[in-house]
């Protein structure tokens, strides 16, 4: 039996100058855009499934909670395996890129609905009072007065789920995306050499992560501009 | 006569607040509502702009009439609560808009008055108010005063038959109230129909014409200022404003 040794530690340069730009193709290619679609599309229906939370109608409320629960009760890579693997079974085909747009999308959808809810109530009713005195509707008032003034706190928790998103598309490598992650995968596949390959797929996410996270500070001080910072 | 509520009822939950108000005002006349705190003087005024909405009565501003016994349409709230605006007590503007924004917001939006000429209208109350220098700057950059006379200016570019005013004064520092008020004389003066709720009585003596005493959501007593307030008939009236004067 071979003795566990601590290896020396050599770095194959090569193959990391090689790799470094077939991976990083991968995440322009794939991970930004799923993660930018998926993102869109996530949030108008978290926008939509606010609303339903919100409204008066009971039946539009119960649907929006479902959702929510079955969202946030089950794991993104079932869904992702019930969309893809799964549908086909129904008569539903997807590309990849397609269920995992869809499948991203329904999962923003549901964890950001809570979110966008919770801004939309923090705002003070007072400004709801003052949109109706002028004569708007509901739809102005929330529109006009309240969306932008949620717009503001929903920044950080909606930032911090464009994060996780990013990272969440790495899944999609499981439905043969060939995003940054499977890129990586398929180098292995040739190289063995799997502490580089996934270090560099690592550290690519971590550098489009910390660019979103400058983005992030630059919106939210933007947003800032009409209250008062002491 | 601009303004007719009858026999206004309201309740939140088990507590009536309102019991049966009647309210008339006639074209450019100021009224002032008194009473102590929960007497229902400001639910009165808020149900004039349907912010709350009574169980039963009627409400009639400048001929488009409403029966809070019946479902009221979408069209019904829209033309009577178009008659009147609310200044509150809070002001509640709108801290995204600068303060020229505020006041063209419900002409240019609501309205659909070109916005051209909004921004003019919008300016020359501005100037009326004092506050034209302040234009584009946000509402947390203005005092509290300053602040209330811009919700007063969004309220007026409105130009509805009739002002209300929600304790337009009370969440204000004393030395910023005398500006509030001296807007709001103008706007007496110059012929506005003012329902104005407020402990303000020296300001009440000078612009009013008529003052409603409410108390546990009832009219107990109303008059001219001179009337209510140096001779009440009521014994509660009495010990308010004794209560009141004593205060300030």
């Amino acid at each position: 039996m071979a003795p566990f040794v601590l290896g020396e530690i050599t770095i194959d340069w090569p193959l990391a100058f090689h790799s470094f730009w077939p991976i990083l193709q991968g995440g322009l290619i794939y991970t930004i855009p799923l993660a930018i679609i998926s993102f869109i599309f996530g949030l108008a229906l978290a926008m939509l499934m606010a609303l339903l939370r919100l409204s008066r109608v009971q039946v539009a409320q119960g649907i929006a909670r479902v959702y929510i629960s079955i969202i946030r009760g089950t794991p993104l890579l079932v869904q992702l395996a019930i969309i893809f693997y799964g549908l086909p079974d129904l008569g539903i085909e997807v590309s990849p890129f397609a269920g995992a747009v869809v499948a991203l999308s329904m999962n923003v959808g549901g964890y950001a609905a809570e979110t966008i809810r919770a801004s939309i109530l923090s705002v003070p009713k007072g400004q709801w009072e003052a949109g109706y005195t002028i004569g708007m509707n509901y739809a102005q008032v929330m529109r006009r007065i309240i969306l932008p003034q949620a717009a503001r706190v929903s920044v950080p928790p909606l930032s911090n789920t464009f994060i996780s998103l990013v990272k969440d598309t790495s899944l999609a490598s499981t439905i043969t995306v060939t995003e940054l992650f499977r890129r990586a995968q398929e180098i292995t596949a040739t190289s063995y050499d799997f502490l580089l390959l996934y270090s560099e797929a690592a550290f690519i996410y971590w550098v489009f992560c910390f660019i979103l996270s400058i983005i992030q500070g630059r919106i939210e001080s933007r947003l800032d501009r009409y209250v008062a910072t002491h | 006569m601009l303004l007719q509520a009858m026999d206004i009822h309201k309740s939140f939950g088990e507590s009536r607040i309102l019991k049966g108000v009647d309210l008339t005002l006639d074209e450019g006349k100021v009224l002032v509502i008194i009473g102590p705190s929960g007497s229902g003087k400001t639910t009165l005024l808020r149900s004039l702009n349907l912010l709350e909405l009574p169980e039963q009565g009627t409400l009639e501003i400048n001929g488009k009439h409403v029966d809070f016994s019946k479902r009221l349409s979408k069209k019904e709230t829209r033309d009577i609560r178009s008659q009147s605006a609310m200044v509150f007590q809070s002001h509640n503007l709108f801290p995204h808009k600068t303060v020229l924004e505020n006041v063209i917001e419900g002409p240019v939006i609501v309205q659909k008055i070109p916005k051209d000429r909004a921004i003019d209208e919008a300016r020359e109350i501005l100037d009326q108010v004092g506050l034209i220098d302040y234009q584009n700057q946000y509402p947390f950059q203005l005092s509290g005063g300053q602040q209330q006379r811009v919700g007063i200016a969004r309220a007026v570019a409105l130009k509805p038959k009739l002002l209300l005013f929600d304790e337009p004064t009370s969440a204000l520092d004393p030395e910023l109230v005398s500006d509030v008020l001296k807007v709001m004389k103008d706007l007496a003066t110059k012929g506005w129909t003012m329902v104005i709720v407020t402990h303000e009585l020296k300001f009440a003596q000078e612009v009013a014409d008529k003052v409603i005493f409410v108390d546990q959501g009832v009219i107990s007593e109303e008059g001219t200022p001179d009337q209510l307030f140096q001779h009440p008939q009521h014994e509660r009236t009495r010990r308010f404003l004794s209560r009141i004067l004593q205060r300030t």
